[in-house]
């Protein structure tokens, strides 16, 4: 078989899978110029292009596509939120993944796990049952559960009264998955690029252009590029490049990290999460156990791992999985995160004309990305904020109009 | 561990500290308009380079002011509220 392949591999008339192309020249003018080739902008890229016919597009990225927090974060998909305006709509979201491997004809590998909410007090049962009611009454599959169905559910965890925090329930949502975040973006890109949208990498945003109170295009590493229409979906980035546009956001730029350990054979089906003990843990399709907790203490615009974090969590961590105490760490690294005040997302129009934002998604966007792509296409294609991101709107802080995701967040996913 | 100076407890861990944010200017609650205001709550700079901002001595509940890149991570120096507002009064 080695033998094979390498025959395979020397063979001058291999044909090989095609690739992404990145195209050499960047046009004056799009239709659409989107800032940020992660899976936001890209979705976005793809829903115009197959929804409402706009394929004049590009999507620049200052590195390279798909490598922000699209690519490091731990791919947790839920619906379970606590505002009915946030679990609409997550659910939309979770309805598109499920349907994502055929319409993007590529394996994304969903993977639904059931995902547990873990109380270890009576505060957060409390919280847990509003959840569970919100749920149900939008449709969302989620129960309260006590300890001996986690047990029962979950026979590696550790429900054992004799620890620091024991547990003693949790919010139980079957449809809880997983997916591989790379497919994402590479599936939206390759199908977006399939019907004429062009993907920039290395092409950083330095300016924003306007004439009056209404955008006219930006300027590049690579020289102005003049657009109808802009759509800035930068993450971590988000105040620098409104900063540019000439307006502020309710954001906080904060790094989140996470590690994997070594990978071990299939022990762990569900995804486990406790926001008291702020630590989260699922088992990737290798078998490494993915492992992430809640954001760093403080601001900071930069991606590095602290020991503070790692020991943090593995205290936590061992008295819920004690067997992980054999495992070693094998990779670690770290998001920049765009946090706003209630936890949820600032999308759609902004105080600059035919400019708009897809923002604040801190350190739960990733479940998002599908309906942020339709979403947003439909935002810029209609140049109105749909019903759906209403309640998300930039205004809603002038307003006191907050959507507090909180009780839903203290994990922050 | 990273080491924060305390201008009342000298050197400790970072972990005995607590962000508090931006030092910006408080708008009077009495005049200003609900935008100034919301926009004093929630609105931020965010900036990647240096800033001023409060941070809490958690252990001795003690308040004071930090200049620190938030690209870099590095404290740049501390000070008591009192000299903050003496050497760098507007
Ligand atoms: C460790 C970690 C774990 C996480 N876990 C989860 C989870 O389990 N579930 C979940 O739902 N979410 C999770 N998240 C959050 C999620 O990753 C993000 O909210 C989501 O991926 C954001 O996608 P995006 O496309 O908006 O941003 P990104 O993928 O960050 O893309 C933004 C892009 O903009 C580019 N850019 C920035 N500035 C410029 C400029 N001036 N010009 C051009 N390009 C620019 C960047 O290079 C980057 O590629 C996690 C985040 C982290 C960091």
């Amino acid at each position: 078989m080695p033998f094979a392949l390498l025959k395979y591999g020397l063979n001058p008339r291999r044909r090989d899978a095609p690739q992404l192309k990145w195209p050499s020249e960047i046009k004056k003018h799009y239709d659409v110029v989107i800032i940020g080739a992660g899976g936001h902008g890209l979705a976005t890229a793809y829903y115009l292009a197959t929804r409402h016919g706009i394929t004049n597009i590009a999507v620049l990225d200052k590195a390279w596509m798909g490598g922000g927090n699209t690519a490091r974060n731990t791919t947790i998909i839920r619906a379970n939120y606590l505002t009915p305006e946030g679990v609409a709509f997550y659910k939309e979201s979770v309805e598109l993944f499920r349907g994502l491997s055929q319409e993007l004809d590529i394996n994304i590998m969903y993977s639904e796990r059931g995902h547990f909410t873990l109380a270890h007090t009576d505060a957060a049962m409390r919280t847990a049952r509003w959840r569970a009611e919100v749920n149900k009454h939008l449709g969302v599959d989620s129960e309260v559960v006590d300890a001996k169905d986690v047990a029962r559910l979950c026979p590696i965890m550790n429900v054992s009264e004799d620890v620091r925090y024991p547990v003693l329930g949790a919010l139980y949502h079957p449809p809880g998955a997983l997916a591989r975040h790379d497919a994402i973006a590479w599936g939206y890109a390759k199908g977006a690029m399939a019907r004429g949208v062009e993907v920039h990498p290395g092409t950083e945003v330095v300016n924003i252009l306007k004439e009056g109170d209404r955008v006219i295009g930006v300027d590049t590493s690579r020289g102005k590029i003049f657009a109808d229409k802009v759509v800035q979906a930068v993450a971590g980035s988000s105040s620098r490049v409104s900063a540019l546009a000439g307006f502020r956001l309710p954001i906080k730029t904060i790094p989140l990290q996470a590690c994997v350990s070594e990978p071990v054979k299939p022990i762990l089906d569900q995804i486990v999460v406790s926001g008291s003990l702020h630590v989260y843990i699922s088992q990737s399709a290798r078998g490494e156990m993915v492992m992430g907790g809640a954001t760093d203490p403080y601001g900071l615009y930069s991606s590095r791992s602290t020991l503070d974090f790692k020991e943090g969590l593995m205290a936590h961590m061992l008295e819920l999985f004690p067997f992980m105490a054999e495992l070693r760490v094998l990779r670690q690294w770290a998001g920049i995160a765009d946090m706003t005040p209630d936890f949820s997302p600032v999308m759609g129009l902004t105080p600059v004309r035919n400019y708009y934002i897809d923002s604040g998604w801190g350190t739960w966007g990733f479940k998002a990305t599908p309906v942020c792509g339709f979403r947003m296409a439909e935002c810029v294609a209609t140049g109105r904020q749909p019903e759906l991101l209403a309640p998300f709107a930039l205004g809603r802080f002038g307003s006191f109009d907050l959507v507090g995701e909180k009780g839903a967040a203290s994990v922050g996913h | 561990m990273k080491i924060m100076h305390c201008p009342l407890n000298g050197p400790r861990n970072i972990q005995e500290f607590v962000w508090m944010g931006d030092v910006k200017k408080v708008p009077d609650q009495a005049n200003c308009s609900d935008a100034e205001w919301t926009d004093y709550l929630f609105i931020e700079d965010n900036t990647a380079g240096e800033v001023d901002e409060w941070w809490l001595h958690s252990p001795s509940n003690y308040l004071f002011v930090a200049r620190r890149n938030r690209l870099t991570d590095e404290i740049l120096w501390t000070k008591k509220p009192s000299d903050y507002f003496t050497d760098d009064a507007p």
